[in-house]
């Protein structure tokens, strides 16, 4: 029972991760409908550059500050200089920049900082919590991430730019009817969705370890997160999140073993589709033809 | 009456096909003028190329400025309110979000005055506030479509077919209200019609379109005694 309890909890904490992912996701599905296949790339380099900066003898807290607000500025830059020339381009077109986005970024990391995995630091203390029940560097990661979820929740709830980033989200042409800069909005939206990516790829390297690669399998589950809340809800994205981390974990544990865990992401990815494509929390998308 | 929006030559274009072809036309200040014209003639385009949501030739003028060749945002920012076709609602916000939304260009502290103000107007709409508006029946979205635009404090409103889908006592409703607008807050109006006798009832001045060409302006009650309109528009 205690070791079931462990695998849940240990869930939830990496779920919160897969969460912010799925949220990163949602972000600019909710706004482009597109589905940037290049967010889990761009958390990792992200997580590179954190690691330089502590590397560099920065205090950790400082880098991790530093690595958020550079990424936002990574993020809205990426979305002015590459996809503001392409807002008319078909969605192919769109696919396979964020694979060129994906493929440069992982080749970039691995020319620059090798193929050789390295550690992360954590800057929650070693020692194990209530026992041995979950990890202090599990439990802060849950903390951090939904305290950043709360954060984001404030900001799009309460404030003006928020409602314009959600109204332009929902309605361009009306937004800019009223006067919203919807280009920015869409640049700022690539900002923070960058932003939250770097807080979660500082959140698991610890976990999984610095390398090139270390998002690729992380990036599915929070696909596979966003499809069960439903892809253009991002309250759904957070549940879905711990839903996929908590199962993810249990299935690996007692069902399917670790070597078969990402799999079961597909599965998932796979079940949502045909069983109920708008998700837990999505919209039935119905149109007039 | 000088003329707040004065139109030149409009040209407008879909791609490289042009469907307005040199529209010329004036909104004097405070006063209303109505586009008239069958489906398929140009009026809503007209109101599109104002705010330069499409390719535009030609000149512009509002308040003696040139504005055509400025951003949708910016000219949203010199008080030009839209009402567009289909009322534009943001769905999932709250009534009183689509009107912070209206508001979103403003700095000043009058913004809490202007929800009392807007929804004296409309009290329909201040009592589902806390509502979401896509649950709003059509009429209380083009209310609330009014009301967003009004959070500007425009100085002029672009109105599209606010008749369109409408039960005929509700559009009676929301033509006496746009005249109290109209005569309360010094607006000027430019109403896009298909109910011809109703905006011609309202109006100032008039504009007949067809197939993206001015083919009679004057004085709205002139337009309503002319012979052709009477016949093809106003149906006696």
């Amino acid at each position: 029972m205690e070791g079931l309890l462990h695998q849940v909890l240990s869930g939830l904490a990496t779920g919160s991760i897969y969460a912010s992912m799925a949220l990163a996701l949602v972000m600019i599905y909710q706004a482009t409908h597109h589905l940037n296949f290049a967010q889990g790339e761009m958390a990792m380099a992200s997580t590179y550059l954190a690691w330089s900066l502590i590397a560099a003898g920065l205090p950790y807290w400082l880098a991790f500050v530093l690595t958020v607000g550079l990424s936002f500025v990574a993020g809205v830059a990426i979305e002015r200089i590459v996809l503001r020339p392409l807002a008319n381009a078909p969605v192919l077109a769109l696919v396979i920049v964020f694979i060129g986005l994906l493929v440069i970024f992982n080749s970039v990391a691995g020319w620059i900082f090798t193929y050789t995995i390295k550690t992360f630091p954590s800057p929650f203390p070693p020692e194990p919590l209530f026992g041995g029940l979950i990890s202090s560097h599990e439990l802060g990661a849950m903390g951090v991430t939904l305290g950043m979820l709360a954060l984001l929740y404030l900001f799009f709830r309460y404030t003006r730019l928020g409602l314009a980033m959600r109204a332009a989200a929902q309605n361009p042409v009306s937004s800019r009817l009223c006067g919203v800069r919807v280009g920015w909005m869409l640049a700022l939206g690539w900002g923070m969705a960058a932003a939250i990516g770097a807080v979660a790829g500082m959140m698991i390297a610890p976990i999984v370890f610095l390398d090139p690669n270390m998002m690729a399998g992380v990036l599915l589950y929070a696909f596979a997160a966003a499809l069960v809340g439903g892809i253009d809800n991002p309250v759904g994205a957070v549940v879905g999140g711990f839903i996929v981390g908590v199962l993810e974990n249990v299935a690996g544990a007692y069902l399917i073993g670790t070597e078969l865990k990402l799999t079961l992401a597909l599965v998932v990815i796979v079940g949502v589709l045909v069983v109920k494509p708008s998700g837990l929390f999505g919209r039935v998308l119905v149109s007039r033809v | 009456m000088s003329a707040l929006l004065e139109v030149a030559e409009l040209r407008a274009f879909y791609g490289a096909r042009p469907v307005l072809h040199g529209l010329s036309f004036a909104v004097p200040e405070g006063g209303i003028a109505t586009l008239l014209g069958a489906n398929g003639a140009g009026k809503t385009t007209t109101l599109r190329a104002l705010c330069r949501m499409l390719r535009v030739e030609g000149e512009v003028r509002f308040d003696g400025q040139r504005i055509d060749g400025r951003s949708t945002e910016d000219i949203v920012r010199l008080g030009i309110a839209h009402v567009p076709d289909g009322r534009g609602t943001f769905v999932d916000l709250t009534v009183e979000e689509n009107l912070r939304v209206g508001a979103i260009t403003r700095r000043d502290k009058g913004i809490a005055g202007d929800f009392e103000r807007v929804y004296g107007y409309f009290p329909r709409i201040k009592e589902r506030r806390r509502q979401q508006a896509g649950t709003l029946s059509g009429g209380e979205q083009q209310m609330l479509a009014i009301a967003r635009a009004l959070m500007l404090q425009p100085r002029l409103l672009l109105l599209d077919e606010p008749s369109f889908g409408l039960a005929p006592l509700l559009v009676e409703e929301i033509f006496r209200i746009m005249r109290q607008i109209n005569r309360q807050e010094r607006v000027a109006i430019l109403l896009v019609e298909q109910n011809a006798s109703l905006a011609l009832e309202l109006a100032d001045e008039a504009y007949l379109i067809e197939t993206g060409r001015l083919v009679l302006a004057g004085k709205a009650a002139e337009i309503a005694k002319a012979e052709s309109v009477r016949r093809s528009y106003l149906g006696y």
